[in-house]
């Protein structure tokens, strides 16, 4: 089964919900985009049944070039962390798949 | 501070005329059911330019109660996890350059900042 995509997710809005193809279309583009400008005003993003995105400031540290050797410091950045959703971890944890 | 789902349902019905406010919170709920859904039956989802959900496995092993220090065999399990996308990597970062390293109210509205 392949992944998950926006086009999957305007196609469900589109059968389930009515809503037509491009209305569809945009309302998961808003959907992505909003939780995104919200991130990069620096503002966390909790989503009640799945799961809360937070916002982590790493300070600069020293690093090296794998394949040089070289050392090169990793400048200061932000980066984006997912925390699931307790509902969300119980539910996955009940997956039985195979590993791998 | 924190975006909440219903918060971004009212973002999201302020930002277009054609579905009502209704109309709007049941398609959010609806994404993220479905996304919830995928996971939990064990499929991947990859959204261009917001970032990629799996599952990781985490191996059996054993574990303690921390209380009485008995052993208690943990059993392997599946954990969601979230790896960001380059263009959300790219502007989560760049907010802070904006900032100059400073901390700013997390509610000012960005894109504002001026350069120093």
């Amino acid at each position: 089964m392949g992944a998950l995509t926006k086009a999957d997710m305007a196609e469900r809005l589109f059968e389930e919900l009515g809503l037509n193809k491009r209305e569809a279309k945009e309302m998961v583009e808003m959907f992505f985009e909003e939780i995104r400008h919200s991130l990069e005003s620096n503002v966390p993003v909790k989503l009640s049944g799945f799961g809360n995105f937070d916002l982590r400031d790493k300070s600069e540290r020293p690093g090296r070039n794998p394949k040089t050797g070289e050392e090169i410091p990793i400048t200061a950045r932000r980066v984006v962390t997912f925390r699931p959703g307790q509902k969300l971890k119980q539910r996955v944890e009940a997956y039985a798949g195979t590993k791998s | 501070m924190a975006l909440t789902k219903s918060e971004l349902i009212e973002r999201i019905a302020e930002r277009q005329s054609q579905l009502s406010p209704k109309d709007v919170e049941l398609a959010v709920k609806t994404l993220i059911e479905e996304m919830a859904d995928s996971l939990a039956g064990g499929g991947r989802i990859e959204i261009r330019g917001f970032g990629s959900f799996s599952l990781h496995f985490r191996a059996p092993r054993v574990g303690r109660n921390p209380k009485t220090g008995a052993s208690v065999e943990l059993h392997g399990k599946y954990v969601p996890h979230f790896k960001p996308g380059k263009e959300l990597r790219e502007r989560v970062n760049d907010s802070l350059q904006l900032e100059g390293g400073e901390h700013q109210d997390s509610d000012s509205e960005g894109g504002q900042v001026a350069a120093s």
